[in-house]
């Protein structure tokens, strides 16, 4: 047993929180998230020169090798921020989806290492909510190739994105899992429509149309309609990545409400003072450290790739929606009318939490799945 | 980072669960669970541990302790509610024990710590009283010094046990100095002395095992002063300190979680098991989820005190989170029990009303309230956690 990090892994931690202090002030990032694509290109690079592009792949891609905890340690950083850069989007669903793919499709890597690339994983349909099987986009035999329509909603880095990863059906049922196949198309080939839409979090998105667009067999992942395991698999460590950022984000709002209640001053005295706040700020706090040991608890199973890994990876989700949704409210709450203030970090923090919580399926969702495995 | 346990914890816990799986016998549960046998058996259960040189995990080796490390004692918890073998009786092993090691002198050690051991003296404990609970430093009971003696008058409340005690670990007002806290010693009184009277208080589970204790001018030797006279304030917080390590009891909640889950299986309505109502299944997997977290923050606490840091503000969570965690499995069970968990034992078997744990889920319903005032009331906690760490 051992839960002190590594001196690498300090390192890695110190050097990103320095990034974010030093790049996000509060009103950099709302003049970034003011026009599409949502984020800094000139950042993107610095993230790339700093290497930290390539955390997340495999040394024999040109990666750096970092396991769940490294991209967690990222991932929570990013969240005390805000950071709006596509990190997870671009790199942990597109990126390490291509990692699992075909040779050719690994080729692409180096530039997506390097900050060159924009890709992003349009799975999510007007109907499908959270299932990642649920998918009427279709992709059939036409000739030598085949062809791909539907439509694909809510694309996180869907307005940057030069390359998509798309779920279409191939064969099966509309929520069978086998039939599922996954293709990489040019976010602009002929037949793709695109409209970027802003998000309450900051982030853009974009709602894709795919009309009979041309696809060649090499642009498959995997065998046809067995896209969907490649999918789970990418989209759970996802999940664990997009949870610390959670966990960051909620030192950022737990942070900045012990500063306002310690200087705001009510009745002649700083409202921090009232019992009635203390004793909430401590059900905030509780919160946050019951999210940090279920965070800490999925990434050491996933490091360990031990049996119980989804088990607490459902887990983390559930606590994440939970405690996002208390320390969100109770943060505007404490901040009084200065936490209705679009100027103010605070109703930001909250926003962001409530897109983490919904996104992948929220904390009702989760639980659900929870209690269905078996014991 | 990495929360698994080593091979030699891991060897160690095949040990431990050997032993217990051999010495917690069906026939001493059976006794141990009835509460007339009880104060006999788990008397006897204790001396099964102390010859097994297990009894006090947490003492030094020559007080008779096994020095554990905080891991090992971690997992022995975790195999002893596992099998569903109880504690033994807190007060000597995990009170007041420690505090006669680390402040007693040689003579009190020599003469308390051996009977302590082996269960021959039963302790209580002499805290609360009727005007200081919570706000335990405004105590009244007074001990005034007479020659080689001191005389005890006032009274304590909520003293568990007192009926089957011979002596009673104690916070008297020695002096009433200008911090209350200041003024207060810790003495050792024997339950046999002239003066002392034991009242029961039934409590809310049916059960006598929480009583008042009055004391008339009592006399109690000098001798039996622990450490310094005023100092006893000290000696009883690095006391509760102790007792909060193990107070989230995440073992017994894991013990419990898997009996409701089988009662849940076995308990139906209109024909189905209630284990498939999808509201009792959110609901279950809600508590464990809490109980997950709470595994990983007392496991995190006993990293760090693996380090030598001693129990910091993180014990006011644990007991926070888990004696919550306590009532929520337990209001699920008296659910589960229904109109059944209603039936006070007598008329009637348990068999014959159709339901078998109705007496267990009541009394563990009832008496589990107390885990959220005990030990410093969860309010009181938060108190000290936005002091200590919020910095309110």
């Amino acid at each position: 047993m051992n839960f002190d990090l590594s001196e690498d892994d300090a390192a890695l931690q110190d050097s990103v929180a320095r990034w974010v202090q030093q790049r996000y002030p509060f009103d950099a990032r709302r003049k970034l998230a003011a026009q599409a694509p949502g984020f800094s290109a000139a950042h993107w690079r610095e993230m790339a020169e700093l290497g930290w592009l390539a955390l997340p792949f495999d040394e024999a891609h040109g990666g750096l090798g970092g396991g769940p905890l490294a991209t967690a340690l990222m991932l929570e950083q990013l969240g005390k921020g805000l950071v709006l850069e596509p990190y997870l989007p671009n790199l942990l669903l597109f990126g390490r989806l291509l990692q699992r793919a075909a040779a050719p499709h690994q080729a692409l890597l180096p530039a997506l290492i390097e900050g060159r690339l924009q890709g992003a994983l349009a799975w999510q349909e007007r109907h499908s909510r959270h299932e990642l099987a649920d998918v009427q986009t279709t992709l059939r035999p036409a000739g030598a190739g085949l062809v791909l329509d539907g439509e694909k909603v809510l694309v996180a880095n869907g307005a940057a994105a030069e390359q998509l990863v798309v779920s279409a059906r191939s064969a099966g049922g509309r929520f069978d899992t086998a039939g599922l196949s996954l293709v990489r198309i040019d976010a602009t080939a002929p037949g793709v429509e695109r409209t970027p839409l802003q998000l309450m979090d900051g982030q853009w998105v974009a709602h894709f149309r795919f009309r009979n667009v041309a696809v060649a067999p090499e642009q498959l992942l995997c065998a046809p309609g067995e896209g969907f395991a490649l999918l789970q698999q990418t989209v759970h460590e996802a999940m664990l990545a997009l949870c610390a950022e959670a966990f960051g984000v909620m030192q950022l709002l737990q942070a900045s409400t012990l500063e306002y209640v310690k200087t705001r001053n009510q009745f002649g005295v700083t409202i921090g003072s009232f019992q009635a706040l203390q004793h909430r700020l401590v059900d905030m706090y509780t919160a946050l450290e019951q999210t940090r040991a279920l965070l800490v608890r999925a990434v050491c199973s996933a490091e360990d790739r031990s049996a119980d890994a989804l088990r607490d990876l459902l887990a983390l989700k559930v606590m994440v929606g939970k405690a996002g949704r208390l320390i969100g409210g109770e943060a505007v709450q404490m901040h009084g009318g200065m936490g209705m203030t679009d100027e103010l970090v605070v109703g930001h923090g909250m926003k962001r939490l409530m897109v983490i919580d919904t996104s992948f399926g929220n904390a009702e969702v989760q639980r659900a799945r929870f209690a269905a495995l078996p014991a | 980072m990495d929360a698994r346990f080593s091979d030699e914890e891991n060897a160690f816990r095949a040990e431990v669960r050997a032993f217990l799986q051999q010495a917690w016998t069906p026939e001493l549960a059976a006794r141990v669970d009835d509460d007339d046998s009880y104060p006999q058996a788990i008397g006897e259960w204790q001396r099964r541990l102390f010859e097994r040189g297990w009894v006090a995990p947490g003492w030094p080796r020559q007080h008779g302790g096994c020095e554990w490390t905080p891991t090992q004692r971690y997992l022995y918890e975790l195999e002893r509610s596992a099998i569903g073998a109880p504690e033994v009786p807190p007060f000597g092993i995990k009170m007041v024990g420690p505090v006669i090691i680390q402040f007693g002198n040689a003579a009190q050690q020599a003469r308390f710590l051996p009977r302590i051991l082996r269960a021959q003296d039963w302790w209580c404990q002499g805290y609360s009283e009727p005007g200081a609970g919570s706000d335990l430093a405004s105590l009244k009971t007074r001990a005034e010094r007479a020659g080689d003696h001191y005389i005890v008058n006032g009274q304590k409340i909520w003293t568990t046990y007192a009926q089957h005690a011979d002596w009673m670990f104690c916070l008297v007002r020695t002096d009433h100095a200008a911090r209350r806290q200041d003024g207060i010693s810790f003495l050792l009184i024997d339950m046999k002395t002239p003066g002392i009277r034991v009242q029961p208080i039934v409590s809310i589970d049916g059960v006598h095992s929480l009583n008042e204790v009055f004391f008339d001018n009592v006399r109690v030797p000098v001798d039996n002063l622990v450490g310094e006279q005023d100092r006893g304030w000290t000696y009883a917080k690095s006391l509760l300190a102790h007792e909060r390590t193990a107070i989230a009891g995440v073992g017994d909640s894991k013990r419990r979680l898997r009996r409701l889950r089988q009662l849940a299986q076995r308990e139906t309505c209109g024909g189905k098991p209630l284990a498939e109502d999808p509201i009792l299944q959110a609901r279950l997997a809600d508590i464990e989820i809490e109980l997950m977290a709470l595994e990983t923050m007392e496991l995190r606490a006993l990293f760090e005190a693996s380090k030598g840091k001693g129990p910091g503000p993180e014990s006011s969570l644990l007991k926070i989170k888990g004696s919550e965690v306590q009532q929520a499995i337990q209001a699920v069970m008296m659910e589960l029990a229904g109109l059944y968990g209603a039936v006070l034992p007598g008329g009637l078997d348990a068999q014959a009303i159709g339901h078998d744990f109705g007496d267990e889920a009541r009394r563990a319903y009832m008496y589990g309230r107390a885990a959220t005032i005990y030990g410093g009331s969860n309010e009181v906690q938060k108190n000290i956690t936005a002091k200590a760490v919020l910095g309110l």
